[in-house]
């Protein structure tokens, strides 16, 4: 029992070799690509570069497995950009670009190992396999790792293509939707070894198929894959901040609704035997919604701090503004209703179903229904 | 019922705090807010009047829901938001602050007994030892621990996590803060104004000199968002802000001007990029400064802010050559004109008044054209995201008019400078259009060898003139005939039957020619019969060229495929002629461009108050969810420990902590 006597040891004091190896080779990268690069950046892209690096190292301290996944990442990606030597048409001839990691393909690949995991899940809930479901969270883990290797080189090509025209992947609804799919997915996983169920994934993938769903359509009827441009509006550093924040709110917004789903089910006795205790669901429902209600103050704040420099205000009642509104009020109404009332239950877990439309005609009905300032991604 | 034991006051207070009717507030707020997002905002009202029909557009008027931001209703949910926010602060707050500081170290043992989360150990040490060995723990853990001796034994007294309550502090006053900021940049100055009628909106399109001083702001005015378009070699000393379906003029404490405005392109065409240059004057005229702006990079002088918001031509000059579409040879004129401007074409038939709208130098068009190159494998990752643009290619300027009629009916035009080339062949093309709903409509004049439309429109005139239209048939006829056939009836024939094509031709094109052919052939006969009236046209139309070419001292057409696709496409044209609804065409010449930059200036005094608000939320957001506040008890009297512990939110993660704080006193207390 002594253990329950030891005081926390300070974090540095915890980090083990792997930790400052992965610190230093994201220094080294992060150095490097200023060095390489700084000329082309204003003070505010360096300052992102130079606050990314120990944000960065301290995600991994905090959350191990994302070292692992950044140093492959960074591995695949750099052997891609290595195999396309300088020109676009390499990837058409390269093999290994040609099947596996341009970018194009490895967001299929995402796509199709995503697919994958879902089945796997649902095959492991049902026949209560952990071997299966263990299996489906592998699967997740290398589809996180070819969309973020897919973003990376499409980063990279948006260059090849013209210096004027490259910029981080996060400019249009098909970049973000990927975005999207992974840091659901990479929350969820977080969840997954903190509660040390692996249950919760066949639910959760299934919002992630939908966009996986949503992407495939978006590529091949629509050919929104293509790398555009940016429009003036965009060109601001403000873009690397903004659309991530946002998307962690809406990843785990939506993460959170699946959880509410497997909470009603469960309350109606479906699958019970097969899912977590209730209290599980809602205590990672809760978690969910706190962090991404935090990230998403961030994001409209920085949003509307962006405005303020890129349409003259920095809240224009836009269409997208106001849902981003009407988005907050939602979970901030469903925080207090759980924070101060204390309340639980099945109509928590609702309230979280009926926000994941919410907040999904916050980020896709508004580009298809409503015009305003904010329209980056139509369909 | 029972009457209230309180008073009114004391009742709204309650209400005014209560957690439902914030609820209730927010989610009026939320719903409020759904309306102006689905009906468009701040749009001219013509526009909701053929939207909504007459008696909606009224009844939406009142709600005010053309701006429901700025309606007294929706200022109203947000003031009692405001309110509710202030008064829960006001609530709270003491208990809350000495929550903070207090160690609630006056419990009794039995209300300790009675906790949910109460934990006893048996114990053979001192109750001092045990105490100060669990205080070390506590502490290790991150407690702020009081030690109280009592008669009996020792009382811990721990607490963690309080910045919890100041969370609560910072994230509700943040909302006040951001709310206050916000009704600061609103328009409540001028509404009050309005409502008391020191001001008024100005609804008339007139020169902004001469708006009246009731629809004027002064340049103290605390906070305006406005608007001013500057052509180049302008400048600009006020700014216009829209509200309702008016406009106000706000003036401005210096005088801003244009030197240039760019706009850079990609090679794909889409811009890149938009930068005004713009110099500051004062009133007196020294430049105070110079600056370039561009979007994402506004100037902010004299604290106002100044953004690169939009662009417009700022009065292009346009050489044009006008062409008579119905003169009976290819007469053509020259005018001038300059975009925003106008001017009058006079004629038998009336005068007509040119308003030039718009001028653009670049116009990227969609070419058609399919990709060919097949891509294998990648077609099934849904092939490249390297886009493939070669279908997109900058057609030139092009400059857009109404044309007015003395009735005072006017259509829309685009016409392109520069030819275009479809399927091989090159041709001018202008558009029409009746209303600005409709897209145009273009009718294509075919360049003849030299490149010029001079061909066609003789071809035009030649036709379209009654007087040489026996000439024609005649040729035609004896091209026609062989020699044999020469001053016979059948010749007669013919000729009578070319004039008459050409007659029905002449007066209305292929639309007059196909109604006398319903009218005069029967059903079954009718596709045979126009096969042979065009068939007539085509060749009288090459001689009626033929015609045209010699009366203009020019060598006679060549009887070869380009003519042959001329002749044929300056028919397709001359038809499309009675439908263009404008009695000349208007080709651009040269021009000499002045752009416009389009500037919103802002002052928005809140701005700084709002962000404070926005930090502080962040940070109250972040310790009310992720600072778990919780207290602990040891009570150690002589052989027994007793621990308990309490939060306001049972989490899983409490359970845990608990259970470990448990088995360290079972473990301390051995």
């Amino acid at each position: 029992m002594e253990l329950a006597l030891n005081q926390p040891a300070p974090l540095l004091k915890r980090l083990s070799w792997f930790d400052w190896l992965f610190a230093a080779v994201i220094t080294a990268g992060g150095l490097f690509a200023l060095s390489r690069f700084g000329e082309f950046m204003d003070v505010y892209e360096k300052a992102i570069l130079l606050a990314a690096i120990p944000s960065l190292a301290v995600f991994g301290w905090f959350w191990k497995p994302f070292r692992a996944l950044f140093i492959v990442v960074g591995a695949i990606s750099l052997f891609a950009i290595s195999q396309y030597q300088g020109t676009l048409a390499r990837m058409e001839e390269a093999f290994f670009l040609k099947y596996l990691i341009s970018s194009q393909a490895a967001i299929m690949w995402m796509c199709a190992l995503f697919g994958l995991a879902t089945l796997t899940y649902w095959g492991g809930l049902l026949a209560r396999s952990g071997f299966t479901m263990k299996t489906g969270s592998a699967l997740t883990w290398s589809a996180i790792a070819m969309g973020f290797t897919g973003l990376m080189v499409r980063w990279y090509e948006s260059y090849l293509i013209g210096t004027d025209v490259g910029h981080i992947p996060v400019s249009n609804l098909y970049e973000v939707f990927v975005l999207f799919c992974l840091i659901t997915a990479m929350m969820y996983l977080y969840y997954e070894a903190q509660y040390r169920t692996r249950q919760m994934g066949a639910f959760v993938l299934l919002v992630i198929s939908a966009a996986v769903g949503f992407i495939l359509w978006y590529t091949f009827d629509r050919g929104a894959h293509e790398i555009q441009p940016l429009v003036p509006a965009l060109k601001s550093w403000w873009m690397k901040l903004h659309v991530p924040a946002n998307f962690i709110g809406y990843g785990s917004f939506s993460l959170s609704a699946m959880l509410g789903v497997a909470y009603l089910l469960v309350q109606r006795g479906i699958l019970a035997s097969r899912l977590p205790k209730p209290e599980v669901i809602d205590d990672m429902m809760y978690k969910a919604i706190a962090i991404g209600f935090a990230f998403f103050t961030i994001a409209t704040i920085l949003g509307a701090m962006w405005a303020a420099e890129a349409w003259g205000g920095y809240w224009s009642w836009d269409p997208k503004e106001t849902w981003a509104l009407i988005v907050w009020l939602n979970y901030a109404a469903w925080l207090h209703i759980r924070l101060v009332k204390g309340l639980r239950g099945p109509m928590l877990a609702w309230w979280a179903v009926v926000g994941l439309f919410v907040t999904t005609f916050a980020f896709l009905g508004v580009n298809m229904f409503l015009s305003g300032l904010h329209s980056y991604g139509t369909l | 019922m029972n009457p209230s034991p309180h008073s009114f006051g004391k009742s709204l207070f309650e209400l005014m705090s209560s957690m439902r009717f914030a609820i209730s507030l927010l989610s009026l707020l939320a719903v409020a807010s759904i309306i102006g997002t689905v009906l468009k905002q701040a749009e001219p009202y013509s526009n909701y009047i053929i939207q909504l029909g007459p008696f909606w557009f009224q009844v939406f008027e009142k709600l005010g829901l053309y701006d429901v931001y700025h309606a007294a209703w929706f200022l109203l949910i947000l003031t009692f938001l405001v309110a509710s926010v202030s008064v829960c602060i006001i609530r709270n707050a003491p208990g809350f602050a000495r929550d903070m500081r207090s160690f609630r170290e006056h419990v009794s043992e039995q209300s300790l007994n009675a906790f949910k989360h109460q934990h006893s150990a048996n114990t053979t040490q001192p109750p001092e030892a045990l105490a100060a060995s669990t205080q070390r723990y506590l502490e290790g853990q991150g407690y702020t621990v009081k030690n109280l001796p009592r008669a009996d034994g020792v009382l811990l007294a721990a607490k963690a996590g309080s910045w919890n309550r100041l969370g609560y502090f910072l994230a509700h006053s943040a909302i006040v803060m951001i709310c206050i900021g916000g009704l600061m940049d609103g328009n409540l100055v001028f509404k009050a104004q309005q409502l008391l009628g020191y001001k008024k909106i100005e609804k008339r399109d007139i020169p902004q000199s001469q708006v009246p001083a009731i629809s004027r702001l002064s340049a103290s005015n605390p906070s305006f968002r406005g608007s001013v378009q500057i052509p180049e070699g302008s400048s600009a000393s006020v700014a216009f802000l829209n509200v309702a379906d008016g406009y106000l003029v706000q003036e401005l404490p210096f005088t801003v001007a244009l030197k240039q405005f760019r706009i850079e392109h990609y090679t794909t065409g889409q811009p890149k990029n938009f930068e005004s240059d713009i110099e500051i004057f004062d009133h007196a005229g020294k430049k105070i400064r110079e600056a370039t702006i561009a979007v994402n990079h506004p100037l902010i002088h004299d604290g106002i802010a100044i953004y690169q918001a939009s662009f417009a031509d700022g009065g292009t000059r346009l050489a044009i050559r006008g062409w008579n579409l119905f003169a009976p040879t290819a007469a053509s004129f020259d005018v001038t004109g300059t975009v925003h401007e106008r001017s009058t074409l006079t004629s038998e038939a009336g005068n007509y008044t040119l308003e030039f709208i718009d001028f653009r130098p670049f116009n990227i068009e969609n070419m058609g054209g399919e990709t060919t190159a097949t891509r294998d494998t990648m077609s099934v990752f849904g092939g490249s995201p390297v886009s493939d643009k070669k279908h997109l290619r900058n057609v030139g300027p092009s400059f857009q008019y109404k044309m007015r009629d003395a009735r005072g009916q006017a259509r829309e035009f685009s016409n392109y400078m520069l030819p275009l080339e479809l399927e091989g062949r090159w041709y001018m093309m202008s558009g029409v259009r009746e209303s600005p709903n409709e897209s145009f409509r273009y009718i294509r004049m075919p360049l003849d060898a030299d490149g010029r439309i001079d061909s066609f429109m003789r071809l035009r005139g030649a036709l379209m003139n009654p007087a040489l239209r026996p000439e024609i048939a005649a040729r035609f006829a004896r091209q026609a005939l062989p020699q044999d056939a020469w001053n016979t009836e059948i010749e007669d024939k013919l000729k009578f039957s070319a004039a008459q094509v050409l007659a029905l031709f002449g007066e209305g094109g292929f639309q007059t020619l196909g109604q006398s052919i319903e009218d005069k052939v029967p059903e079954a006969e009718r596709d045979k019969a126009a096969g042979t009236y065009l068939r007539i046209l085509e060749l009288a139309a090459f001689e009626a060229l033929h015609i045209a070419n010699r009366q203009a001292g020019l060598p006679a057409p060549k009887a070869d495929d380009v003519t042959g696709w001329l002749v044929r496409d300056s028919l397709n044209s001359i038809s499309d002629i009675f439908v263009y609804g404008a009695p000349v065409y208007l080709q651009l010449m040269q021009y000499d461009e002045v752009k416009a930059t389009g500037l919103q200036l802002t002052r928005s005094p809140g701005q700084n108050i709002v962000y404070f608000g926005s930090l502080l939320l962040t940070l109250g957001v972040f310790f009310m969810l992720y600072v778990r506040e919780r207290r602990v008890w040891l009570l150690v009297k002589p052989g027994r420990a007793l621990l308990a512990m309490s939060s306001a939110k049972h989490t899983i993660d409490f359970e845990k902590e608990f259970t470990q704080h448990a088995q360290a006193l079972d473990t301390l207390a051995r």
